[in-house]
């Protein structure tokens, strides 16, 4: 039975890690991701779950502590913003490296500097190649739903990999929307227990982890890594099977909205893809062959069935939430454009930087994107192929 | 009672062919460490980076018979309060049988300077663990650079003596006494003397005292230190001979004095078969000495005062 509520983008992911019931949970706060933590002490502090919550002393050892914690067999997870996931940089790649499926609640906010507390997406795009799963959430039930799907993903044996499920700070995480939660023992059965393989706790067998690997492995270690991110995409695929039989509700790679025969299209990741549905259904209304790519999953990248989505489209427009200051664009344009350039898609495409430091993303700025978007189809020209929305110049 | 055939006899917890130097007092530090742990215990061991670390585990090799993690350089105390978190709920969910004991060892670099940070926050939190810190005075793994464990006047390579420098420049940190601050049951400083009595028992209380304790071990570095690696034994008296490394402990906040020369030397006698102190011996430099014995006066004089000596 499900059960219907009214929660934030936080307390809906606070309730997913109480419904999860980990092993270990060590966190710092950071604004937007604070009530997470806070949420989830008050149900360590009222016996609600029977997690060990490690309130360290910075993001670093946040991250350091669920390292040591799932090497020695604990399921564990964690959550941050912003800088406390830049301070976690070096760590993030040695838990992915480590092959330790730690969860992450990443609640997305711009990076200092200048220091500011809003939404933007430049905290884990600059993550992401650290070797992490990246899953990101339109609203506050995607949220959820991701997060009660993560260790499914995380911990299978062909993958074993730390994910990182991403929402909108503020936008989502603060705000309060309807949301069906399902019953703690359905989460309970769906995520089963964690029995792992190898770890520093085993009664049986001691265990090393985080050698010094010579020129003679270092390569092979990185190939095997990157191997069990190519098998993602098919674990995720089926783990989200399952929760679609188990919730009613579908997910995917990304989500297509109206683009099947969309001559003109943008592709989003986030709470921006729902004023940007709007700004194509306002379009359609207009008889105006507008469509949408949703992004959920980032990491691993799904460039192939991404290029299949888009190949028709005339006119596409990438939306990026950070800027890689690669002087180009955002980490998205680059690796959309990418994805159609290998398909052999003659796809013309624009990449805006949007949103940044939580500029508000109305519908008549996407609605602005689609106008250029029609410029381009008409004249067969892109002009400038990176552009700020909404920007003072 | 030490029984010291006894514990000597013990199974070696660290295998030998391990890359680490003849003669190093980091190897030294940690089997002496290891003898404390009853031998029915496990453990799992945690390591900052540095030279034990990238000397005792290159894959596909292990000298560690014990549960083994090397996390990063600043994070051994972080790393280990999370392996210490998950023992609790695992052993309270019935899924760990064994009695695991959880030691973390760092060098002074991780463990004074980068993984000051991490060490602090994990005594304050009182993790059931022992952090050990093996002292030998500068960044070896990476050289001989200096530490803010780097005594007045060292010769290092990023504080070399010239024309305009007399080494480094700056005193050193006393840890032990910052992390007795922290009000955690046991914090003991050490060194290797004699029959290994005192650092075995430190060692022994630091793992089964329960919550947070802190051991300082001066482990001298042959290579950094420069005298001849068969003389650490002889160093490590003059350490204590001159107060320059006392023997003291702080159970529950009370400072303990565990020896008091009863001629203490001239810190001279330390730095002379030093080859990082040559300078401090040139004719016209008899005040660098004084300067360092000075500080070596005051330190003792305040610790007899912490010991009510």
């Amino acid at each position: 039975m499900a059960i219907r509520e009214r929660l934030s983008g936080n307390e809906a992911i606070a309730n997913a890690m109480r419904q999860i019931n980990p092993d270990v949970m060590a966190a710092f706060p950071i604004t937007p991701s604070t009530e997470i933590p806070q949420y989830f002490s008050t149900f360590v502090a009222n016996g609600r779950v029977d997690t060990e919550f490690v309130p360290v002393e910075s993001e670093h050892s946040a991250m350091s502590a669920c390292v040591g914690s799932e090497a020695a067999g604990a399921r564990t997870l964690t959550a941050t913003s912003s800088c406390g996931l830049a301070l976690m940089w070096e760590e993030l790649y040695i838990a992915a490296s480590c092959r330790l499926p730690i969860a992450l609640a990443c609640v997305n906010r711009a990076l200092s500097g200048p220091i500011n507390i809003n939404c933007d997406h430049s905290d884990s795009m600059g993550a992401r190649d650290a070797g992490w799963i990246q899953i990101y959430a339109e609203n506050n039930q995607e949220a959820y739903d991701n997060f009660v799907q993560a260790y499914r993903i995380a911990e299978h044996k062909d993958v074993r990999l730390p994910i990182m499920i991403c929402q909108d700070g503020f936008i989502t995480s603060h705000s309060v929307e309807n949301i069906s939660l399902l019953e703690d023992d359905e989460v309970k059965n769906f995520v089963g227990e964690y029995n792992p393989e190898a770890y520093l706790l085993n009664d049986n067998a001691s265990y090393a982890v985080g050698p010094y690997d010579n020129p003679t492995h270092y390569i092979e270690h990185k190939r095997q890594q990157t191997q069990a991110m190519i098998n993602a995409k098919q674990v995720i695929l089926d783990v989200a099977k399952e929760f679609k039989e188990l919730s009613g509700r579908e997910y995917g790679l990304f989500e297509e909205y109206k683009l099947d025969d969309a001559e003109i299209a943008l592709v989003i990741i986030g709470s921006a893809a729902g004023t940007s549905k709007d700004a194509v259904d306002k379009l359609r209304a207009e008889g105006v062959k507008a469509g949408l790519l949703k992004l959920r999953v980032f990491r691993p990248f799904p460039a192939e069935e991404i290029a299949e989505a888009l190949k028709n489209v005339k006119a596409l427009a990438i939306m990026d939430r950070a800027d890689s200051f690669s002087s180009q664009g955002g980490p998205l344009g680059a690796e959309v454009t990418g994805a159609l350039y290998r398909a052999g898609a003659a796809v013309k495409t624009v990449n805006y930087v949007y949103g940044l430091g939580g500029r508000d993303v109305k519908v008549e700025n996407i609605l602005e994107v689609f106008d250029a978007l029609k410029e381009i189809e008409k004249t067969g020209c892109v002009g400038e192929s990176f552009r700020y929305l909404s920007v003072r110049e | 009672m030490y029984n010291f055939k006894e514990v000597m006899s013990r199974p070696e917890r660290l295998a030998g062919g391990h890359r680490m130097c003849a003669g190093c007092g980091g190897t030294i530090t940690v089997r002496a460490v290891l003898r404390a742990l009853h031998p029915e215990d496990k453990a799992v061991i945690a390591n900052a980076t540095g030279c034990l670390e990238v000397s005792t585990f290159i894959y596909p090799y292990v000298a560690w018979k014990d549960s083994y993690i090397h996390n990063a350089f600043e994070n051994a105390g972080a790393t280990l309060s999370g392996v210490e978190a998950a023992y609790n709920v695992l052993k309270r969910k019935g899924k760990v049988d064994n009695t695991y004991k959880f030691i973390a060892f760092g060098g002074d670099g991780g463990t004074y300077d980068i993984g000051f940070q991490s060490l602090s926050g994990a005594m304050e939190r009182n993790h059931d663990l022992v952090y050990v810190c093996y002292d030998n005075g500068a960044y070896m793994n990476t050289g001989i650079q200096r530490s803010s464990a780097t005594p007045h006047f060292a010769d290092t390579t990023t504080t070399p003596v010239g024309s305009e420098s007399n080494g480094k420049m700056q005193n050193r940190k006393d840890l032990a006494e910052i992390i007795a601050s922290h009000h955690i049951p046991y914090v003991g400083q050490t060194t290797f003397i004699g029959n290994f009595k005192d650092l075995h028992e430190k060692a022994e209380k630091a793992i089964y005292t329960p919550g947070a304790a802190f051991l300082n071990v001066m482990a001298p570095c042959p290579r950094g230190w420069r005298y001849p690696t068969e003389d650490i034994m002889e160093i490590c008296k003059l350490g204590v001979e001159t107060c320059y490394w006392p023997l003291f402990e702080v159970i529950d906040g009370k400072w303990v004095l565990n020896y008091k020369p009863k001629n203490k030397l001239p810190v001279e006698d330390f730095l002379r078969p030093q080859g990082r102190f040559k300078h401090l011996f040139k004719k016209g430099n008899e005040d660098l000495i004084e300067q360092f014995q000075k500080e070596v006066d005051e330190r003792w004089e305040q610790l007899l005062r912490f010991c009510e000596e």
